[in-house]
């Protein structure tokens, strides 16, 4: 199935370099923060430091003994997201207390939850230890999927700013939808990889286009279904969002076809319709999008452009150079260390500074990417693409919306937003991929020399039949 | 699949593009745009945490920012607040700023483009770039004597000027506040004192009454119409006018009456320096009919009327009105109707008949001064326009000799120094009249030129505060 050939090396000790560099960036820049404020040196500076060098080191050294070829690059960027975005957030943490001194910080709760986050995704490496074995949980996880999504519309559920997400767990509030962004891709990728070739051949052909049976459009009835759910019920445009996106990308990359994602984008035309007609707050932030500088729009409460408008101004205000760490003002915007950080990372450390973390993601996406063409087996490689995709539509659809380049939705900034079930969910993930890219670049066990074996070898090292001219054209 | 992977990252890379553009667009293209936008408070926030320069009097700061412990570094505290109020202004969080604070704000910010050099500089040696400071033309013991002259509640304003260089030595007006209370940074104690200063009557707090209130000049716009008849060739030191105690308008039920208890009962017919003398008003009435209202109005502008300035304060223009009936150009030609003048006007007026004519421009900053005391701009005084020419200015200098020898402004004498005057009350309604005054001294050397205005007050109280008032201003300035 793979045509990309990766020669087996370690790599080991590239990402421990790299490790350090990420680590050297995410701590000076907490101690940047911290710089003319208070002693930077204060007891945040060193709870940063060390949980974050820890955990990165534990990830590191456990992927020495258990994932020896994963991917080296994966885990020093994430490392260097998720301390940057705890510098930024103990940042206006500052200006926050500066202002009201009864503020409770946000940081350490985010140290905290980085220390739980890594330590999960550590979990998930040792017990996992090779991402296949999710193949056999592909129900299991949909009925997972589904109670994680209605838990929000439980006696349990908390609405907070007109989004029903959150559930409260006796310490804080949760976003269960954050895991089941995780669980909903293996089912998918599960669910697609085993009926993959149904899909594929039964159906009608109309011109170009290969027309899917009605039953097999059932996963994709049900993936818009849940969006337009989680639209209607939950009032969480940025989830619903990104559940189809994930849906999509994965039918896609499942059957290789066009027609998929044209009937996708005609059912989003219709929900967005829908949606714009039915839902008062869709429209309110269609409006507050066209229009974010009509002084009426920019006044209005609930629904007014404000929040984009000052996150407009603190990117302005940093121009290509940024005006430096704790040196400009994103606590004017509100939700600066959550849904607008980027707004505030663009503001202090420049376009040139985000650009900077926006490579970060692309080279992190791009390395998903090429996990999903290395391994070779189709769950594997529709998880690892699918989990990928949703961290660049996550992106795209946070910083289009800061940028005002789309609607505004609430979304977080993947490892960066404050916010602890964002942070799991986006470490499980890269445990995933991490796990993915293993068997990507993994040689096989028993594998002699490439050259003296003259057929292609399976799984289990055993030689597999060539295949006839007419298997590999169907 | 591999494909329809490579597919899916090309979309992913596409999306990334499309925000990366996005990200250029607003911080690079567009910033601009948005940092000039009103709403961004950012600027100011910056500003804030900027030590801004001061404004300074004779060397001493009247205005300058003390570091603070807050989320700002400095705070801005005025030193004397309520003497310098009105030409200060204040720098706040929540009501932004006015007079010399707006107006001087790139300077004082440093962000001026002027002060490029120091940026760069700042830049490098990591030094946070300082603001300028303003030095202003104001002579400290004649704005403190000018404040005193004023009563704490009476509406009024004094402008003290040097006719030859248009630098001003005095601004006040009163009633006046403490922009301290306004400058504040909790935006909620702000809030408060706002609410409590515009329960003060009389108190404007975004306006400063010497460059931008309007009140009607009464009998100080006849030195326009007697510099209008001078320069029309029609009128000369011989002419006679007759004088009676009112003018009479065909057809309607109106008419112009001389000042009842005043010396121009006297007469029937007055030359323009009895008229000038006694402030009657029909004489001058008569003129305006005559000369017609293009003239009145073209002398007006020669003064400066209808023109804003920048010095660097906001001065709104002054006006005389067009289209009138007789009656309506009559009155308005005796400084009523819709005749409207700033404090400042009649002190240019005056400056430029003291002058031979010449009129300078008002300048309220001496110097402006880098951090590093380097000098940076000093303003050269400005010639505006000829307002009259020479001999008019001679002849009207004359005239406003005998009015503080012999008739209505005898209070502004000053032993040994001759003073040229004016004075005036403008009927503005039942309880109260402006009272005016507008002169300059010495005569012939010409040294200050004063015009004091008391708003909504009788006849006696204004008299008392204009003309004696004068007197001291003129003493302590020469004395000085």
């Amino acid at each position: 199935m793979s045509d990309v050939l990766t020669v087996p090396r370690s790599r080991r000790n590239i990402e421990f370099v790299l490790l350090l560099l990420a680590l050297a960036v995410a701590i000076s820049a907490n101690y940047l923060a911290g710089v003319g404020r208070e002693e930077p040196f204060a007891d945040h500076f060193w709870f940063q430091a060390i949980t974050l060098g820890g955990m990165g080191l534990l990830i590191h050294i456990i992927l020495r003994f258990r994932a020896k070829y994963a991917d080296p690059v994966i885990l020093p960027i994430v490392v260097a997201l998720n301390g940057i975005g705890l510098a930024m957030i103990h940042r206006l943490d500052l200006s926050a207390i500066l202002i009201n001194p009864d503020y409770p910080p946000v940081a350490p709760q985010q140290v905290t939850w980085t220390a739980v986050a890594v330590g999960a995704a550590a979990v998930l490496l040792i017990v996992l230890r090779d991402h296949r074995i999710l193949l056999r949980f592909t129900y299991i996880s949909l009925i997972v999927s589904a109670i994680l999504l209605l838990l929000p519309l439980t006696p349990l559920g908390l609405e907070i700013n007109g989004a029903r997400i959150w559930i409260s767990v006796g310490i804080g509030t949760f976003q269960p939808g954050e895991i089941a962004k995780i669980t909903l891709a293996i089912f998918f990728a599960g669910y697609l990889s085993t009926n993959r070739d149904l899909i594929l051949l039964a159906g009608k052909k109309i011109g170009p286009l290969q027309l899917p049976r009605f039953r097999d459009l059932a996963p994709m009835a049900a993936a818009w279904l849940v969006s337009i759910g989680v639209l209607i019920f939950q009032r969480d445009l940025g989830s619903s969002i990104l559940f189809f996106g994930l849906f999509m990308v994965m039918i896609y990359v499942a059957t290789s076809r066009v027609s998929w994602v044209l009937i996708g984008l005609a059912m989003i035309g219709v929900g967005v319709f829908v949606a714009l007609e039915l839902f008062s707050h869709v429209a309110l932030r269609f409006d507050s999008w066209i229009n974010a500088f009509a002084p009426e729009v920019y006044n209005r409460a609930p629904g007014g452009s404000a929040q984009v408008v000052q996150g407009l101004f603190g990117l302005a205000n940093g121009g290509l150079v940024g005006t430096g760490l704790g040196e400009g003002r994103p606590d004017l915007v509100t939700y600066a260390n959550s849904d607008m950080i980027i707004a505030a990372l663009g503001e202090e450390l420049g376009l040139i500074g985000v650009v900077a973390i926006v490579m970060l993601y692309v080279i992190l996406v791009s390395r998903g990417i090429r996990a999903a063409l290395g391994t070779k087996d189709g769950f594997g490689k529709l998880l690892a693409c699918g989990l990928s995709f949703t961290i660049a539509l996550q992106c795209f659809v946070v910083i289009g919306g800061i940028t005002r380049l789309i609607p505004l939705t609430g979304l977080t900034t993947p490892f960066m937003s404050a916010g602890g079930s964002s942070l799991l969910a986006n470490w499980l993930i890269v445990a995933l991929i991490l796990l993915i890219s293993e068997t990507a670049r993994r040689p096989a066990p028993t594998a002699p020399m490439k050259d003296s074996f003259p057929e292609a070898l399976g799984m289990n090292g055993k030689p597999v039949k060539k295949r006839t001219a007419k298997e590999a054209t169907r | 699949m591999n494909q329809a992977i490579r597919s899916a990252w090309v979309v992913a890379i596409g999306m990334f593009a499309l925000v990366l553009g996005s990200l250029t667009y607003v911080q690079f293209f567009q910033a601009q745009e948005l940092n000039a936008n009103p709403w961004n408070s950012r600027q100011l926030f910056q500003d804030f945490g900027r030590q801004r320069g001061a404004i300074l009097v004779d060397g001493r700061a009247i205005a300058e920012s003390v570091p603070s412990q807050d989320q700002f570094n400095y705070q801005r505290v005025y030193n004397e607040p309520e003497l310098y109020a009105h030409l200060t202004g204040y720098y706040s969080l929540s009501l932004g700023s006015t007079q010399l604070e707006d107006r001087e704000s790139d300077i004082l910010s440093g962000t001026s483009s002027s002060l490029f050099y120091d940026r760069v500089v700042g830049l490098f040696s990591g030094v946070d770039s300082q603001g300028a400071s303003v030095e202003l033309t104001i002579d400290p013991e004649i704005q403190q004597l000018a404040s005193d002259l004023i009563p704490d509640d009476q509406r009024g304003s004094i402008v003290v000027m040097e006719p030859s260089t248009g630098n001003i030595l005095a601004m006040v007006s009163k009633p006046t506040y403490d922009p301290n209370l306004l400058s504040g940074h909790d935006t909620g104690v702000i809030e408060e004192n706002v609410a409590a200063l515009s329960e003060q009557p009389g108190l404007s707090i975004y306006s400063n009454p010497a460059t931008e209130s309007l009140v009607a000049p009464g009998s100080v716009f006849k030195l326009i119409d007697a510099a209008a008849a001078l320069e029309s060739g029609k009128y000369d030191a011989d002419s006679v006018i007759p004088n009676p105690p009112a003018l009479e308008f065909p057809g309607i039920e109106y008419s112009l009456p001389n000042y009842v208890t005043g010396g121009c009962i006297s007469r029937t017919e007055a030359d323009l320096e009895f008229a000038l003398e006694q402030s009657c008003n029909t004489p001058f009435a008569q003129i305006a009919l005559d000369l017609g209202e293009e003239a009145i109005q073209e002398q007006a502008a020669k003064f400066g009327f209808g023109e804003e300035l920048s010095i660097p304060t906001r001065v709104i223009a002054s006006s005389f009105p067009s289209d009138l009936t007789d009656p309506e150009l009559a009155q308005s030609a005796v400084g009523q109707f819709d005749t409207r003048v700033t404090p400042l006007q009649m002190a240019m007026v005056t400056s430029a008949i003291a002058n031979d004519g010449q009129q300078m421009k008002p300048q309220l900053v001496k110097s402006i001064r880098a951090a590093d005391l380097q000098l940076i701009e000093s303003p050269q005084p400005e010639v505006l326009r000829e307002s009259v020419s020479p001999e008019t200015a001679n002849q009207l200098t004359d005239w406003m000799v005998n009015v503080v020898d012999n008739g209505t402004a005898t209070g502004a004498q000053v032993p040994g120094v001759e003073v040229a005057g004016k004075t005036g009350t403008a009927e503005v309604s039942e309880t109260g009249d402006n009272a005016w005054f507008t002169g300059f001294a010495p005569a012939d050397d010409p040294q200050v030129a004063i015009s004091i205005v008391m708003e909504n007050v009788d006849i006696p109280t204004g008299q008392q505060l204009t003309s004696p008032s004068a007197k001291r201003l003129i003493e302590a300035v020469l004395n000085r």
